[in-house]
């Protein structure tokens, strides 16, 4: 019998014990972030979208050979000896044209490790990660502004990758 | 409700129609009124539920339709299942399976026909009002034991027994607490029960005497059960048998189930505030603050007080074991309104 009036007053105890934490709960601000209206600030180097100042870009390939899945394909031909000579922004000159700089967002990993071997430090991940789209092929992003200016641009190979 | 058949006599020629003209007229007036309140009142608890237990887990809840912290957010959702096609399982019982969520609403809004929302807004005053209340209030359980059975999957089934073998255990200490507050009044009339306890918040019976102050809590523990609340909804836990006995329906019958669900959760939040919490009368006694408030405002003030109550312990409590809830209802609840029917009725002899 006293076990019984024990339990009982146990239950009720617990009872509103439950029910103050439960009251403090309801008055703590909430930790919901109204996402699309609020956003995070991304952190300093968080790795995201890649992104390619093509005006730097010497078009050595050298991110391309240290991408593990091969999401970047790279196209480049010599420049003429008679065109004026060009130069990135921390002055290395540039003696490469860069036909075709795509990435295939879709294959990158985000491991960041095509961006240490850039020498230009041209080749960047940014913080943007809304980059849903409708087509999966707009997942490729072309960088490359130059087009082939000799004759033996190799077509088949430039559109092997779009 | 008694103040519509008084609008109605101020139509013209009103009076030189046949009294059972008269009589439907009224009874499909009062019909509409108290659907359209019981649908406003459900829309309005479905958000208050769904902002009081993500406040309560630290979240915000709805947030975009209608602008306001989601207000719109339950109307949206019932225009959706109501467009949403009405699927009849081949297995089922269909007759019973199509009757059965609008069998769980009717004991819910048939009740409300006795309650009495202020002065003069009610249907009707039955002189055995609360009598009443506890009768059509059971029939839900016959329309969960058929939603159970009909839908011929073991988990409904499931579901419709426990609900049936909890409801019915629970009805007992709900009745029997309500009997503390009969004895005192003398009339099982809802309006003379409240009648009885006008005139400011000493005189409600929730604070007259212990007894009925310990009888409220039995009588509020025993309806949170009968309305199939947490910690009391084995019969539709989740975790255990998908949705219980409506896990079958969709669309606009299930849309019935959870009018049913809340519009019961209002009706024994309405109850208690007619019985222990002196429905519509005044709070602050009457030369304080004379007619302060309308007495409909406060009633529903007062119901949806009792409403948040439920909500906050079904954030903050588990889910009882079969065998825990029969222990609650038999061992517990049970002697406990016995001795406490004894205690109200000597006071009342003797004092």
């Amino acid at each position: 019998m006293l076990t019984y009036f024990k339990n009982l007053g146990l239950g009720v105890v617990t009872v509103l014990n439950s029910m103050r934490v439960a009251w403090r709960h309801l008055f703590t601000p909430s930790v919901t972030l109204q996402y699309p209206t609020v956003k995070w600030k991304m952190p300093e180097r968080s790795r995201m979208r890649l992104f390619n100042k093509i005006d730097d870009c010497i078009g050595c390939s050298a991110c391309a050979r240290a991408c593990p899945t091969k999401c970047i394909t790279i196209q480049s031909e010599k420049r003429g000896k008679d065109e004026p000579e060009i130069y990135a922004s921390d002055g290395t000159v540039i003696k490469l044209r860069t036909v075709v700089y795509d990435i295939d967002m879709t294959l990158c990993c985000y491991c960041a490790l095509c961006t240490f071997p850039c020498p230009t430090k041209c080749l960047v991940m940014t913080g943007e990660y809304e980059y849903a789209v409708y087509d999966k092929n707009d997942h490729i992003y072309h960088f490359a502004k130059d087009k082939p200016m000799t004759v033996k641009a190799p077509k088949e190979q430039s559109t092997e990758k779009a | 409700m008694e103040s519509i058949a008084q609008l109605l006599r101020l139509m013209p020629k009103y009076d030189t129609l046949p009294g059972l003209t008269q009589a439907i007229i009224s009874v499909l007036l009062s019909c509409i009124v108290i659907f359209a309140l019981l649908a406003l009142a459900v829309l309005f608890l479905v958000w208050m539920e769904r902002k009081v237990s993500a406040h309560i887990q630290d979240r915000l809840g709805p947030m975009y339709v209608g602008g306001w912290h989601g207000w719109a957010q339950t109307l949206a959702d019932a225009l959706k299942l109501l467009l949403k096609e009405d699927i009849v399982p081949a297995a089922t019982d269909k007759l019973l399976f199509k009757m059965a969520p609008f069998i769980v609403f009717l004991g819910a809004f048939a009740a409300f026909v006795v309650v009495p929302f202020g002065a003069s807004s009610f249907v009707t005053d039955l002189n055995i009002g609360v009598l009443y209340i506890v009768a059509v209030g059971s029939l839900s359980v016959i329309g969960i034991i058929m939603a159970g059975w009909a839908s011929n999957n073991k988990y409904s089934l499931y579901g419709g027994m426990r609900a049936a073998a909890q409801i019915i255990s629970y009805e007992i200490p709900s009745a029997i607490a309500i009997m503390t507050v009969i004895i005192p009044v003398g009339s099982l009339s809802m309006v003379d029960i409240v009648n009885a306890q006008k005139g400011g918040f000493q005189h409600w019976f929730l604070f007259r005497n212990p007894f009925i102050f310990l009888a409220f809590i039995v009588y509020f523990v025993a309806s949170l059960a009968e309305v199939n609340r947490t910690p009391f909804d084995i019969p539709e836990a989740e975790s255990e048998l998908v949705a219980g006995y409506h896990t079958e329906y969709s669309g606009m019958r299930f849309a019935f189930f959870f009018l049913a669900e809340y519009a019961n959760m209002f009706l024994v939040a309405s109850v208690a505030t007619t019985l222990f919490l002196g429905g519509w009368t005044q709070v602050l006694p009457s030369s304080i603050a004379h007619q302060f408030i309308p007495g409909p405002i406060l009633f529903f003030l007062k119901a949806l007080l009792l409403i948040f109550i439920q909500m906050w312990l079904r954030w903050s409590l588990p889910r009882l074991r079969v065998d825990q809830l029969m222990y609650l209802s038999w061992k517990v609840l049970l002697p406990i309104s016995l001795v406490l029917v004894l205690g109200v009725g000597l006071l009342t002899v003797y004092w």
